[in-house]
């Protein structure tokens, strides 16, 4: 028999699965209830922040027999990932009609998905992460195959169901690996089989290695990032958002978790495999995005590279490294957020923006939409005084202290590269004539104000973080501290 | 001072009125109006505060005055700080005078997206104020590569032919130089535990780990200043450049990269300054003698200036190098007059391209019959980028020369021998465009120069004739300031240095001008 007390922790999940089925049952006795769905799941997701937001200020607590941990640093990423959710859900709702997805089931799969990536944050044990991350994984590749009478989207649903499929094997085999020679899958008692000088027996490395690169591929990381840019570019701009944003968040901060609360003192042998694999994601995202000519493509190399830099911040498995990965993170769903919410404010003949010549003059006649894209697009390329300069400022710091220079040389000098590729969108949309003339604007306004007012707010952070630095980093150092304080 | 955050207000103030541009409604050609009045109404202004901070600086103080320090990024232990000394002032007080004199000269020439051209010049107004009084390498280095962002804008948007190439080739070169700067800096931060300006001066690095920084800070200040042969991207930006953006980028933006070196290079790495100045001194030499080279056979105006500014740059890296106080103050010296002369030979230029709609140094000859007073000012601004004694250009260049000689007569020789090839091309130049025969159709229905051209030509051949004549008020102002950073140096420059009397050889070379 279980006490309420047991539940508290998890308070925010059960909310969210609850309210999840209620309203899933609901569609099917309402008709014509597509039109709302949207908005109750966003006041869902809402109600879901404050949930946690009371829940902050608590110690460490863990329940459900060991399966479900509560502390600052799982409900700030919680909360992230909520805020993440809720900003992508707003933005994309008036849109999904012209995108051509009308299922009720569309929020409510959101809604699943983001349940999934919160209980894969919060997991305490490799099996209820495991859940977790597929309750994450099914509804997405759902909403990617959902944009109807595309064909390109069932082809992208099949290819990202293959390779997360795989992915999946690779965690759990990881983890059978695991549980094999320790007898356990509770992080704690994992962490204490770890903590040794003498070597390990080859296939708990192995098991290691399998789970890094595992969660390496829902973060999209090379060499596992290959379904990144077909996805994106498959799915309708709605979805993208949707999946370029928290899942995205809730993958690093799984990956985070497995690295220092199980792995952390064996960090001679896995900060060897995350240098590699950060070297690789920030120089083939950077040269891949080079001569894209899809939008959706080129963020989705962007992000490959961002990933890259991300773990930047973890070679150094120290404090002051994961504090800056954590607003890493955090600015990194903002600049996202913000360049998602620019695409879905454009609209071509009714259709969603997709190519980049697209936006050939779009600062003569749309010298709002326009400003803001770029303001997004130099902050992701890491220019100052934007957010995402900051961003770069702390990880990169995190690697030079670590002492891995030629590591941070390499990963700067790509970001000039990557800098190339951003400047390209900017001067199309500056430089570039007019194809039809300003009269007949090219792209039109979608004229959803959510969506501008989220492009207005994200523009906004991006501007004006460099005044407010402490704004992030104090939630990040309290987070950080909680993951810490467990080891 | 009592209380008022004068410098913040002064780097701010064009921020302000950026944002107050944004605001603007009405029809389009109101707001281009109000804009443009805006804009200019700010950078006046702005130029008023910083004649207040002239005259509340106390110029005897070699320390850093108007210091402002908040709490920034306190996570990090970074500290937003700032403050002057002579050398910031003299450079912001070059700022402030250009940037309006460069937006009252595009007053007519700009009709497209007028409000984003105002902004731009004033976010850049801020940036580059920022960067020189900045006091944290954090902070300088965020103004330092902010100020990117607006000049690619300015050079990409409302330049000419090749301007995508051109923005292209200027933002990813100059970025590619900072990011190193940036990877230096963390070092630093991780080393010396902090970036104020103070903790990074009195922490003393290692001498091979010196080189190291050195080089990484060379490679963000040489693309700046830029030097030989890091100087590809200055012609391409230039040529394509609006006019005004050509007068910020000569006169304020490549002043960042001398900056660089004078408040940072030489005060941290004392050991590895010394270990690359000869590396320096022929690179200077060869930017020197090799751009003014190319300089004589450039067929565009602009190109050619942009040549000889790289060219006049090299004594300013030279004479930072040798670590003497004359070979800094004429460094100093130099990058004031060169903000000047190359501003007003830009603007020259741009009134014949306003005019005439072309560049070409062969679509002109023989102006001087149809544009008189043009010609008089076009004169007094060629004879200073030569250095004839008289103008601002010949203090800078003798300080440099004689301050070469001290360290070694034969590169002295040699930078004196560029000085002679910068005469060539100069004199050269001016014959061609303004003196010969007045053949051109063109030509001959040209009209002088208007009111407000006037004004402006004339307030900067004044500033240069003044300063050229009576030099003392900026000597005097950055002594102190030079005194202190070359502080470390002196004392050994003294024992290395041979006694000689000036030679006839230094002499000749500076009367070539």
């Amino acid at each position: 028999m279980m006490l309420p007390a047991e539940f508290s922790p998890g308070a925010a999940e059960i909310f969210l699965s609850i309210s999840g089925l209620a309203i899933l049952l609901g569609g099917v006795f309402s008709k014509d209830c597509s039109k709302w769905m949207s908005q109750i799941v966003m006041g869902i997701f809402l109600l879901g922040m404050l949930i946690l937001l009371s829940d902050l200020f608590h110690a460490e607590r863990i329940s459900f027999y060991g399966l479900f941990l509560a502390n600052a640093y799982t409900q700030l990423a919680k909360m992230m990932i909520l805020l993440a959710a809720f900003f992508a859900l707003v933005m994309s709702f008036r849109h999904l009609e012209r995108e051509s997805i009308r299922d009720f089931e569309y929020p409510i799969l959101a809604l699943f998905a983001t349940l999934g990536m919160m209980l894969m944050v919060s997991a305490n044990d490799l099996v209820s992460m495991f859940i977790g991350l597929e309750l994450q994984s099914l509804p997405l590749y759902i909403m990617v195959a959902m944009h109807k009478g595309r064909f390109s989207a069932s082809e992208g649903a099949v290819k990202y169901f293959c390779l997360g499929a795989l992915s999946t094997a690779l965690i759990l085999y990881g983890s059978s690996l695991i549980y094999g020679y320790t007898g356990t899958t509770e992080y704690g008692a994992l962490l204490s089989v770890f903590a040794t000088d003498k070597s390990l027996p080859a296939f708990l490395l192995f098991g290691m290695c399998f789970l890094i690169a595992g969660v390496g591929f829902k973060m999209s990381l090379v060499p596992f990032h290959m379904w990144t840019p077909d996805v994106y570019q498959a799915s309708s701009t709605s979805v993208t958002s949707f999946l370029a944003a928290a899942p995205k968040a809730a993958a690093v901060f799984l990956f985070v978790r497995l690295c220092f609360e199980i792995f952390i003192h064996q960090l001679n042998f896995w900060s060897p495999i995350i240098v590699v694999i950060s070297l690789l994601s920030m120089v083939f995202g950077s040269f891949g995005a080079l001569y894209q000519k899809d939008i959706k493509r080129l963020l989705a190399y962007s992000s490959i590279a961002h990933m890259g830099f991300i773990l930047l911040g973890l070679v150094g498995g120290d404090f002051i490294g994961l504090r800056n990965v954590v607003i890493y993170v955090a600015l990194y769903l903002v600049m996202t957020l913000g360049i998602f919410a620019c695409a879905l404010s454009l609209k071509k003949q009714g259709l969603s923006l997709e190519k980049i010549e697209d936006l050939a003059g779009l600062a003569k006649y749309n010298p709002l939409v326009a400003g803001c894209l770029t303001v997004a697009l130099f902050s992701l390329a890491g220019i100052p005084p934007l957010a995402g300069f900051m961003a770069k400022f702390g990880v990169f710091m995190s690697a030079i202290e670590a002492e891995y220079y030629w590591l941070s040389v390499i990963g700067i000098l790509s970001s000039v590269v990557a800098a190339g590729y951003y400047l390209r969108l900017i001067k199309i949309m500056y430089f570039d004539e007019v194809p039809c003339g300003i009269d007949k604007p090219y792209l039109e306004e979608t004229g959803s104000k959510e969506t501008l007012i989220i492009m207005l707010l994200m523009t906004g952070i991006m501007l004006f973080y460099i005044v407010f630095p402490d704004s992030l980093m104090d939630p990040a150092y309290m987070a950080t501290k909680a993951l810490f304080f467990r080891l | 001072m009592d209380g008022l955050p004068l410098l913040s207000l002064t780097i701010f103030l064009p921020l302000i009125g950026a944002l107050c541009i944004l605001f603007i409604r009405g029809d389009a050609a109101s707001i281009a109006r109000n804009a443009k009045a805006v804009g200019l109404l700010t950078s006046l202004a702005t130029f008023a505060l910083s004649l207040l901070l002239l005259f509340y600086f106390d110029k005897q103080n070699e320390a850093y005055q108007f210091v402002e320090q908040r709490f920034w990024l306190s996570a990090f232990g970074i500290h937003y700080a700032i403050g002057l000394d002579g050398i910031s002032l003299t450079l912001i007080l070059l700022s402030t005078f250009l940037v309006p004199i460069a937006l009252l000269m595009s007053w007519q020439n700009i009709s497209e997206k007028v409000s984003t051209y105002i902004i731009a010049f004033l976010l850049l107004e801020t940036t580059m104020i920022g960067t020189f009084c900045s006091l944290d390498l954090v902070l300088f280095y965020i103004f330092f590569e902010a100020a990117l962002i607006p000049m690619y804008l300015i050079i990409g948007v409302w330049g000419g032919q090749r301007r995508v190439y051109a923005s292209l080739k200027f933002f990813l070169y100059t970025l590619l130089g900072s990011v190193l700067l940036l990877l230096a800096i963390l070092y630093i931060y991780d080393q010396a535990g902090g970036t104020a300006i103070e903790q990074v001066t009195s922490y003393s690095f290692a001498p091979n780990i010196q080189k190291w920084l050195w080089l990484a800070f060379f490679a963000s200040f040489a693309v700046k200043v830029p030097m030989w042969p890091f100087h590809t991207w200055l012609p391409d930006a230039h040529v394509e450049a609006p006019t005004s953006g050509s007068v910020i980028l000569a006169g304020i933006l490549l002043k960042l990269g001398g900056y660089g070196f004078l408040r940072f290079s030489i005060p941290l790495f004392p050991a590895a300054c010394k270990y690359f100045a000869t590396f320096v001194f022929v690179l200077s030499i060869v930017a020197v003698i090799y751009t003014s080279l190319v300089a004589l056979v450039q067929k565009d105006m602009k190109k050619l200036i942009a040549y000889s500014s790289v060219a006049h740059m090299g004594f300013v890296t030279f004479g930072l190098f040798t670590f003497t106080l004359e070979g800094a103050q004429g460094a100093v010296f130099q990058m004031l007059s060169h903000g000047f002369v190359s501003a007003a030979l830009f603007l020259c230029v741009g009134v014949l391209y306003d005019r005439c709609h072309t560049r070409e140094i062969d679509a002109f000859g023989g102006v001087v019959r149809v544009m008189p007073t043009f010609a008089v000012f076009f004169m007094i601004f060629t004879l200073a980028s030569v250095g004839l004694p008289g103008t601002s250009g010949f203090i800078g260049e003798i300080l440099v020369l004689l301050a070469a000689y001290e360290v070694n007569g034969f590169f002295a020789f040699l930078m004196g021998f560029g000085m002679i090839l910068g005469a060539a091309y100069a004199l050269w130049l001016y014959r061609r465009t303004i003196f010969g025969p007045l053949e051109k159709e063109a030509l001959k229905k040209l009209k002088d120069l208007t009111f407000v051209e006037r004004s402006v030509l004339g307030g900067l051949a004044f500033l240069t004739l003044f300063f050229g004549l009576y030099p003392t008020p900026v000597l005097s102002l950055t002594e102190p300031a030079l005194t202190k950073i070359l502080a470390p140096y002196q004392h050994e420059i003294v024992l290395e240095t041979v006694e000689g009397p000036l030679t006839q050889e230094t002499k000749s070379n500076d009367v070539t001008g």
